[in-house]
C-alpha cells in the first residue's frame, strides 16, 4: 500500500461537457458560434449549423436520411443481447439495456438497412450513440457482420457510419471479439473487390477504431469529429501532459493520412456517390412503372 | 517480504523468510528437516491457494513480474531462433518479437509481444513494458506475410497489458494498423496458432491474436479492458478493480465457456512464473497437438474453418425477440 495515494479523475466517456446532440426544444444554442437557432432550420439543414457549420451529433436513423435517396428496409432489427456475462456495476448491465431500449426505441446500438443512395444499391450500417455510447457489444458485432454478408451477397457496396466510444465493457472479451468477427468478414468483402466506404463521425473510438472504421477502401470524416484509438484522458495520464488543441480530430487525422477526406455533412452523400461510381457501384436498375413500361414498348417501335 | 510472492501469497512469504533464517544458521540434520518441513507446507499452502484463485489474483499472476516471455518459450521449445526486426516504414518496435524458428524440426513463425519481465527496469524501458505501438504491430504483419509467403505455420505468444496509448501510436496509425492485422490474418493462408499465456489486454493482443487454434493458460487473462480501467469508467472508481476483475469474466475458464479459447494450458502450481522448465514442458504437448492438427488441413478448409470460429464469436449471447 503506498502511504499517500495519489487522487485520480474517474476517466469519462469521451466528450461529456459538449452536449452536441440536436435537442428537443424550437431554439437551440449552437456550442460551436453560441448563436440561438431556430430548430426547424437545424433540421432541414442536416444538423449543422447554418451559421458556423458545427456539426451537431444525429442519430442513426436520421442518419439515414441524409444519406439514402428515400424508403430504406431495416435488417436484424430483433436481435438483442442476452447479457451473457450477467454484468453488474454499480447496476445491473440488464437494467440498463432495459432502459436504454425503452428511451431509444431500439434493440441495440447499430441500425442495418439496404436502401439506395443516389440511384445506387448500398448495403448500409448506422450507429446509434445514445444507445449506450454506440458502444459495441455481441449484437452490434453480429448486425454489422451479417450486414458485410449481405453485401457479398447481393454484391452491393457497403457504408458503415461509425459514431461509437468503442467495444461495450459490459460485454468483456465477447465485444472485444467482435472486432476480430467484422474484420474476417470485411477480408471476404474486400477479396471479392466489392467496395466499403467507413463514414466516421463524433465520436468513433476504441475498438470501433481499431477495426472496421479504420478499414474503408476509403475513409471519410466529419469536420472536427473525435476519432482516436485511446481515449484522450488515458492518453494524458500516460503522457503526464495536456493533449494540443485539435489532437484526435478529423482534420489531425487527415493530416496523418488516415483519412481520405474530411467531408461537410451535406456533402457527405455526393461524396459517397462518386467515390461508389469510381469503385464500378452499378445504378439499380429502374423502377418499372406502368407509364415507363408503356413508353420502353413505344419506343421499340420503328 | 521476498520479491517473488503476491499479495495473497502472504502466508508463504512468512514461511519463506522462516527458510531464509533457519538457512542462515549453521547447518545441522534437525535444522535441514525443519527447512524441509517447511518447504511442504509451502507447497501444500501454494496448492491450496492456486486451487481457488479469484479473478483478480489470476490478473496479479498474470502480470507477475517473473512470468515467462515469449523468449523464455523460445529458448525452451524452440530452436534455431533468428529473430526479425523492423516494420521497412518507420521503426523497430521492441514491445513486439518476431523471429523464424523451428519447432519439432518444423520451421515456424514465432511472434509475441514482450513485457521485459523477468529484466531490470532498462529491459523493461527496452520494450516499453509491452505496449506496442503501430510499428510493432506491422513489424508482427511483414513477419506473418513472409510465414504466408514461404508456407510456414505461426506460433503467436500474447502477453501486453494494451497497445500503447501515446501521441505517436495515435499519430502513426495505431487503430489502423491492429484493424489491418485483424482483416489481414483472418485471410492469412497458413496455420496459425495463438497462445495468451501472459495478459491479453484488449485491442492490443487481439492485433496478432486471430488464429485456427487459441491456446490460454491457466491464470493467464484475456479481456475488453484492464479491471482497473474499467472500474474507472463503470463505477468511478478505480479502486474497484477487484469487482471489475470478477464481472469482466476475463479468466481462462470463463473464457473457455464462452467459445473465445479452444484449450486451457495448465501451470505448475503455484503459476508459471514459479518454475519456467516445467511451464514450458507444460506447453509443450497442447501446442504439438494444436500445430498438427491445424496443419492436418487443406488452405480452404482451415480458412473457412478460422472465419467460422470468429464469426460464431458472441452468439452465446444474442436472441431474436
Amino acid at each position: 500500500m503506498a502511504w499517500f495515494k495519489k487522487a485520480r479523475k474517474p476517466i469519462a466517456s469521451s466528450s461529456p461537457d459538449k452536449p452536441s446532440r440536436v435537442p428537443e426544444g424550437l431554439w437551440v444554442k449552437c456550442p460551436g458560434c453560441s448563436q440561438i437557432i431556430y430548430n426547424k432550420d437545424l433540421e432541414r439543414n442536416l444538423g449543422v449549423c447554418p451559421k458556423c457549420a458545427h456539426h451537431f451529433r444525429i442519430g442513426a436513423v436520421e442518419r439515414l436520411r441524409t444519406l439514402l435517396d428515400g424508403e430504406w428496409e431495416e435488417h436484424f432489427k430483433d436481435l438483442t443481447s442476452t447479457d451473457p456475462l450477467e454484468f453488474t456495476d454499480t447496476k445491473p448491465y440488464r437494467d440498463r439495456l432495459r432502459v436504454t431500449k425503452k428511451n431509444t426505441g431500439m434493440k441495440d446500438a447499430v441500425v442495418v438497412a439496404t436502401g439506395r443512395l443516389d440511384g445506387l444499391d448500398v448495403v448500409i450500417a448506422a450507429m446509434e450513440y445514445a444507445f449506450i455510447g454506440g458502444s459495441m457489444g455481441v449484437v452490434v458485432g453480429e448486425k454489422i457482420a451479417r450486414a458485410v454478408e449481405m453485401a457479398l451477397e447481393r454484391r452491393e457496396p457497403l457504408i458503415i457510419v461509425s459514431c461509437s466510444g468503442g467495444a461495450r465493457m459490459m460485454e468483456g472479451a465477447l465485444s472485444l471479439m467482435q472486432m476480430a468477427k467484422v474484420s474476417a468478414a470485411l477480408a471476404r468483402l474486400d477479396r471479392a473487390r466489392l467496395p466499403f466506404v467507413s463514414v466516421l463521425t463524433d465520436p468513433t473510438t476504441g475498438g470501433v477504431t481499431a477495426s472496421f472504421a479504420m478499414l474503408g477502401d476509403v475513409n471519410l470524416a466529419e469536420p472536427k469529429a473525435l476519432i482516436g484509438f485511446a481515449g484522450p484522458r488515458v492518453i494524458e495520464q500516460t503522457i503526464r501532459q495536456k493533449l494540443p488543441e485539435g489532437f484526435q480530430r478529423s482534420e489531425f487525422l487527415l493530416e496523418h493520412g488516415m483519412l481520405d477526406l474530411v467531408v461537410d455533412r451535406r456533402d457527405m452523400k455526393a461524396t459517397i456517390a462518386r467515390t461508389l461510381r469510381f469503385m464500378r457501384a452499378e445504378p439499380a436498375p429502374v423502377p418499372e412503372a406502368p407509364m415507363a413500361a408503356a413508353a420502353a414498348v413505344d419506343s421499340d417501335q420503328p | 517480504m521476498p520479491p517473488d510472492t503476491l499479495e495473497f501469497e502472504e502466508p508463504i512469504a512468512v514461511l519463506l523468510k522462516e527458510v531464509e533464517a533457519l538457512s542462515m544458521l549453521p547447518q545441522t540434520p534437525e535444522r535441514q528437516q525443519s527447512i524441509e518441513g517447511l518447504y511442504r507446507r509451502i507447497e501444500s499452502i501454494r496448492a491450496d491457494l492456486y486451487a481457488r484463485l479469484t479473478p483478480w489474483q489470476r490478473v496479479l499472476v498474470a502480470r507477475h513480474p517473473q512470468r515467462p516471455t515469449v523468449l523464455d518459450y523460445v529458448d525452451r521449445l524452440f530452436t534455431d531462433f533468428t529473430e526479425i526486426s523492423g516494420d521497412r516504414r518507420f521503426a523497430d518496435d521492441h514491445a513486439i518479437v518476431a523471429g523464424f524458428a523451428r519447432y519439432k524440426d518444423e520451421h515456424v513463425l514465432v511472434v509475441g509481444h514482450h513485457k521485459g519481465s523477468g529484466g531490470d527496469t532498462k529491459q523493461k524501458v527496452y520494450r516499453n513494458f509491452g505496449y506496442a505501438k503501430p510499428e510493432g504491430y506491422r513489424k508482427a504483419l511483414r513477419a506473418l506475410k513472409l510465414a504466408e509467403k514461404f508456407g510456414r505455420p505461426v506460433v503467436a505468444f500474447i502477453d501486453t497489458p494494451a497497445a500503447y496509448p501515446g501521441v505517436e501510436s495515435e499519430e502513426r496509425g495505431i487503430s489502423e494498423a491492429i484493424a489491418y492485422n485483424l482483416r489481414e490474418m483472418a485471410a492469412l493462408d497458413t496455420p496459425i496458432v495463438v497462445v495468451v499465456h501472459g495478459e491479453g489486454g484488449s485491442g492490443g493482443a487481439l492485433g496478432i491474436a486471430i488464429g485456427d487454434r487459441i491456446l490460454m493458460h491457466e491464470f493467464a487473462i484475456y479481456s475488453v479492458i484492464p479491471p482497473e480501467g474499467c472500474a474507472a469508467i463503470l463505477w468511478r472508481d478505480s479502486g474497484r478493480k477487484v469487482q471489475a476483475a470478477e464481472a469482466l469474466k476475463l479468466t481462462a475458464p470463463d473464457l473457455l465457456g464462452f467459445g473465445v479459447i479452444d484449450e486451457i494450458v495448465p501451470e505448475p502450481t503455484g503459476g508459471a512464473h514459479t518454475n519456467h522448465e516445467l511451464a514450458a514442458a507444460l506447453l509443450d504437448g497442447p501446442l504439438q497437438r494444436a500445430l498438427s492438427s491445424v496443419g492436418a488441413l487443406d488452405s480452404v478448409t482451415r480458412l473457412e474453418a478460422r472465419y467460422q470460429k470468429f464469426r460464431a464469436m458472441g452468439s452465446v449471447g444474442i436472441a431474436e425477440s
